[in-house]
């Protein structure tokens, strides 16, 4: 066996998390009071194009947590070794990209180091932009740049357009076939959008996401499409690193908030009293304490636990990991409040609605009203609260890191892209691309996020209903 | 013909794809008052709501026109539209306390349509304002306009509705519901207000309302709206003595009404969606005598004297069957099912930081009753009297402070309360609250069996079929989720949810005050039936008096915590003794035409139970008041035939 699979914590409860969504969504599918507001969600195109985006994300973060490490080639048969580095399928795929390494720092695109250095030309020791090792080692000339760039864009786009075309006949086909009508009256209805589902915004988004790859493949094939950084390593990689990172601290703080949040709000509401009283008294307290004051204190135990205790921790990501994860406890912990709160006021409502009262009426137990009577009747609130959240949270991720207090500095994150980043900013001619590589990426990440959330809330408020 | 303030021809409403008013046509004359009528969904609010051009998101008035004084409403542009709104027409609405800013004073609220339509400000804007409330009764009227809102009683809020409403000297005034919300003393006292008003002013007025008696009392002419539709116009009193299309019929005969043991008229179905498309008459599905013509071609008008009706065969229908006497109901004297005695409920006022008891709340104080295998106890009072409380208490709902429970010779305490829910159970107001939306039917019938373990589970799901039978909901209603039905048939299965665990002794809290006439007729009828075949005992809370007469074989009346008047139906009733009863009896609107002595007015409204006044509860409102009513409350006065009422009058007068 040439691999040993590594089952991180978190990607242990990645992957807990997306059979938990599966279930959800297969108990949805049987309710039709909460498939219905889905349905809805589903004919909206502007949450449908959200809905591509973010999982073109969520793949990449999938496929990024399925960590391994690759056996020594020179280790004996009967007694493997492996190397200490841990890769992710991800990684495999991205291929060159992860081991192209730059001296430092370099453009976007360039085929030249972004400082000056002495080299040897001619037997002749000059000060000049060394060329790079890899990106564009491929050119003979400097003037071949420019040319050889626009080949490749154009190569890409053509390529996207076709897997485009391909994507678009694929769901053309599929839902013709569903639909039992002829292929040419399902283009009509298309081209009119008169099919029931936002189909010309999900082909549109395929064509340009397929266009986006494309490109990007065709150039990263020659070029540090996004620059390196200061040790050299690809920024497009780096970004690319990052999604998981983000998607785990915006799923997994949902985690850890949502039994608190759901059962301490409900709690709170529907017995009222003293419960009620404790309840309100932590939560006054918790929120009264400076959130990222409460974390730094959080992260800095924990890492001072994983210095004492190196023999838990067999490899350098184990140990970012269990950062990563602390962390996102640390942020569920602070972060259930608002949901809380919500959930309890909801709650005083419905208890004193009639049908709880009946429930009392004929003795139900207080778990089974509950169960059956209240939270099937907040849960809108909840899934509403977690969509919203999400974006939230990898924001929060970039500040925390950026202020020191976040991920492992080791990890791929957009918080630490932008940490390395601050000090460069000062440097003459400065190095922006860092900056705005993790940028686009939050930017893109956190617009489709809360444009589904948009989608979402309105399909599922009941305030909303009577405009749809 | 003298010419008519207000002029609507043609009239249609769009919202959306439906048509909410379609081809309607009324007019109004100078001191007249035109009565809408209909069932909910009719589209009487909107007709409303059109005249002002107030009409919600997407609705647009489609075609006709609307001529009021000379001026054509409709081609109004919006600017002159706010003279209209207030100076032309005013609205009162149904709810006061929506209808009312909470956070701004009334005095400011009716000064505010002062500076618009009359240009008043400063004093004389107060001025303005106080005559106005005193115009409108509200007594104290200085005082008053520094109140908030939620500082007044539901008729007071009422009457300062109506204050602002007169405050534009508006020339018709649209009233839309504005007694529902309001408990029968109050709302004569409010339709008072409103008749004294239009005749003082010259106003002309638009009443819309579902309830006949309310047309009765105050309208001159009426007009019955069906489905977006009007369908019968005519002068009130040719109206009540004859209404001709058959809806307005089978609205008469619905109603309970004194005297009758048969069972009501009801009307098949429910009032279509407005966005089907119609094809014939709009009451055909529901109408008993329509035949294959009704069903093709939408009937145009007929005149039949004074009045006009959209029926194709007005004039010709049968002769409406008068309604059997009925059977007398077998009157069974057994031992008590259920015996309460000196319940009481009092809720503690906490104050203070360490929240210490200053006081009590005292809504239920000290009442007795008994209630037989297969009878009805109608507990009957205005809103604030604390019968729902005793409804609640009684099922240890709400935690009794005093009194004994004892049902089937049991004696009800926390520890047996198992015993207690299967044989009593609770049937509530509000058909939309009482129902878990995320529940399909089935599940929320089998939730008290399985709670109490009633029945073998296998069995149960047989058990669910039967019962919706019971109730006459069909077959497949198990499956659905209660959104899919109509306001009737949710309380049906509010009904069979109840009856799920054989209870001996159902208490029903206002169960049809929610519903259609029409509709409440279904659920009384099935009441009284499943009482025949089950023997029930039924507990019922209410306030709606007919219903009571329809329903029950004694009643007991509340008023502050206390039963003040107990005996059987017809004797409290029909020979009401305690001042309170008589003007409770008194004040509801009847629909036969001068039946009677006029209503008993009571002043001011029922005190708070947190303060009850000393001696006799009711001494502030009551004309008979003596020295000693002050003093102490007063003892049981028998009557004979177990009738009693505590009243130091009636003492007086038996002694």
């Amino acid at each position: 066996m040439t691999y040993l699979p590594v089952v991180l914590w978190t990607d242990a409860l990645v992957f807990v998390l997306l059979a938990a969504g599966a279930v959800l969504a297969w108990a949805i599918r049987r309710q039709e009071h909460l498939r219905a507001p889905w349905r809805s969600v589903a004919q909206r195109p502007m949450a449908m194009g959200a809905a591509l985006v973010l999982g073109v994300f969520v793949v990449i973060g999938l496929l990024d947590s399925l960590h391994y490490r690759e056996r020594l080639p020179d280790s004996a048969p009967g007694n493997p070794q492996y190397s200490v580095e841990v890769l992710s399928v991800f990684d495999a795929l991205l291929g060159a990209l992860r081991t192209q390494k730059e001296k430092t720092y370099s453009a976007p695109l360039a085929m030249q180091l972004y400082a000056k250095e002495f080299i040897e030309r001619d037997g002749e020791r000059v000060r000049d932009y060394p060329r790079l090792q890899y990106g564009g080692a491929h050119l003979a000339h400097p003037d071949e740049r420019l040319p050889d760039i626009a080949r490749r864009v154009l190569r890409g786009v053509v390529e996207g357009l076709a897997a485009g075309l391909i994507a678009f006949g694929l769901v053309a086909a599929w839902d013709a076939r569903r639909r039992r009508v002829a292929l040419a009256a399902w283009l009509a209805g298309w081209r009119h959008g008169t099919l029931g589902w936002p189909a010309r915004t999900v082909v549109v988004v395929l064509a340009l996401l397929a266009v986006l790859g494309a490109t990007l493949v065709q150039l990263a094939a020659g070029y540090h499409v996004l620059g390196t950084d200061k040790v050299g390593q690809d920024v497009l990689y780096i970004s690319l690193k990052s999604i998981r990172t983000g998607l785990v601290i915006g799923t997994l703080t949902t985690l850890v908030t949502l039994p608190l949040a759901i059962g301490l709000g409900i709690a709170a509401g529907y017995f009222r009293g003293w419960v009620d009283d404790v309840i309100q008294y932590v939560y006054t307290v918790l929120n009264s304490i400076p959130g990222v004051l409460l974390i730094a204190a959080a992260v800095l135990i924990v890492q001072v636990y994983i210095e004492s205790n190196p023999e838990l921790f067999d490899t350098a990501a184990a140990r970012a990991d269990i950062r990563l994860l602390a962390l996102c406890l640390i942020m569920g912990v602070t972060s259930w409040t608002g949901l809380a709160r919500l959930l309890r006021g909801e709650t005083l409502k419905l208890r004193t609605l009639d049908y709880v009262e009946a429930a009392r009426a004929f003795g139900v137990s207080h778990a089974r009203i509950l169960g059956r009577h209240i939270f099937p009747n907040v849960f809108h609130l909840v899934l509403i609260a977690i969509v919203l959240d999400f974006s939230g949270l990898v924001l929060a991720e970039a500040v925390l890191s950026y202020v020191g207090v976040g991920v492992d500095p080791s990890m791929y994150s957009w918080g630490n892209m932008i940490n390395g980043a601050r000090l460069e900013l000062a440097r003459e001619p400065i190095v922006w691309w860092q900056l705005v590589a993790a940028f686009v990426f939050m930017f893109t990440l956190v617009l489709a996020a809360n444009l589904f959330a948009d989608g979402v809330r309105d399909a599922f408020d009941p305030r909303q209903q009577g405009r749809r | 013909m003298m010419k008519p303030l207000l002029q609507v021809e043609g009239l249609v409403t769009e919202i959306g794809g439906a048509r909410v008013v379609d081809d309607v046509s009324f007019h109004i004359a100078v001191g007249e008052t035109y009565a809408l009528l209909g069932e909910s969904g009719s589209g009487k609010s909107m007709t409303a709501l059109s005249l002002m051009r107030l009409l919600p998101e997407g609705g647009r008035l489609a075609a006709g026109s609307i001529v009021l004084g000379g001026t054509d409403v409709r081609a109004l542009p919006e600017r002159a539209m706010r003279d209209v709104r207030g100076g032309g027409m005013a609205m009162i609405f149904q709810e006061p306390m929506l209808a009312l800013n909470p956070v701004v004073t009334v005095g400011r609220q009716i000064v505010e349509v002062l500076a618009r339509h009359r240009g008043l400000a400063g004093r004389p804007a107060r001025d303005a304002a106080r005559a106005l409330l005193d115009a409108v009764g509200v007594p104290d009227a200085e005082r008053r306009l520094d109140s908030y809102p939620f500082e007044l009683s539901g008729g007071l809020r009422q009457r300062a509705m109506i204050a602002m409403a007169l405050a534009g000297e508006p020339k018709l005034l649209i009233a839309d519901e504005p007694t529902t919300a309001l408990d029968v003393t109050i709302q004569a006292q409010v339709l008072d207000v409103l008749r004294r008003l239009k005749a003082a002013r010259q106003m002309g007025m638009l009443l819309i309302t579902h309830d006949l008696g309310v047309v009765a009392g105050n309208a001159d002419r009426v007009g019955v709206m069906y489905a977006g539709e009007l369908v019968e116009e005519g002068v009130r009193d040719a109206f009540f003595a004859s209404p001709q299309h058959p809806y307005s019929r089978m609205l008469f005969e619905a109603l309970p009404r004194s005297g009758d043991g048969g069972r009501l008229t009801t009307i098949p179905g429910q009032v279509p969606p407005l966005d089907a498309v119609f094809t014939g008459c709009r009451f055909a599905p529901r109408c008993p005598y329509a035949q294959d013509r009704c069903r093709t071609e939408s009937p145009g008008w007929q005149t039949l004297g004074g009045q006009r009706v959209r029926c194709h065969f007005a004039g010709s229908l049968p002769v409406a069957a008068a309604r059997g006497a009925g059977a007398a109901r077998a009157v069974k004297a057994a031992a008590p099912l259920l015996a309460v005695d000196d319940l009481k409920v009092h809720f503690p006022i906490r104050r203070g930081l360490i929240q210490r008891t200053v006081g009590h709340v005292r809504a239920v104080d000290g009442v007795s009753f008994a209630i037989a295998a297969g009878r009805t106890l109608a507990l009957v009072g205005e809103s604030g009297c604390g019968k729902t409380t005793v409804g609640k208490a009684l099922l240890h709902l709400i935690e009794p402070s005093a009194g004994a429970v004892t049902l089937a010779g049991e004696t009800i305490t926390s520890a047996n309360l198992g015993s207690l829910r299967r044989q009593a159970q609770m049937v509530f107001q509000d058909p939309f609250g009482s129902l878990n939306p995320r529940m399909r039917v089935a599940d929320i019938l089998l939730e008290g069996m399985d709670a109490l373990g009633v029945g073998v589970p296998g069995e149960r799901r047989a058990a669910v079929a039967r019962l919706l039978a019971q109730v006459g909901l069909p077959d497949d209603a198990g499956s659905r989720y209660p959104h899919a039905f109509s306001g009737g048939q949710r309380q049906r299965i509010a009904i069979a949810r109840a009856l799920a665990v054989s209870p001996r002794l159902v208490i029903c809290d206002e169960p049809t005050s929610a519903l259609d006439v029409s509709v409440q007729a279904q659920i009384l009828n099935l009441l009284r039936d499943l009482q025949d075949a089950l023997g029930l005992a039924y507990l019922f809370i209410t306030h709606n008096l007919a219903v009571v007469e329809y329903l029950a074989h004694e009643v007991a009346v509340m008023y502050l915590g206390r039963i003040v008047e107990h005996g059987s139906a017809s004797d409290v009733l029909r020979a009401p003794r305690h001042p309170y009863t008589q003007a409770l009896v008194s004040a509801v609107p009847r629909i036969e035409p001068g039946t009677g002595v006029g209503v008993i007015r009571l002043a001011g409204d029922q005190p708070s139970p947190l303060n009850p006044p000393t001696g006799c509860h009711f001494h502030p409102r009551c004309a008979h008041a003596s020295a000693v009513c002050r003093e102490t409350y007063p003892d049981k006065t028998e009557l004979g035939d177990g009738h009693w009422a505590r009243c130091h009058w009636v003492a007086a007068q038996t002694n």
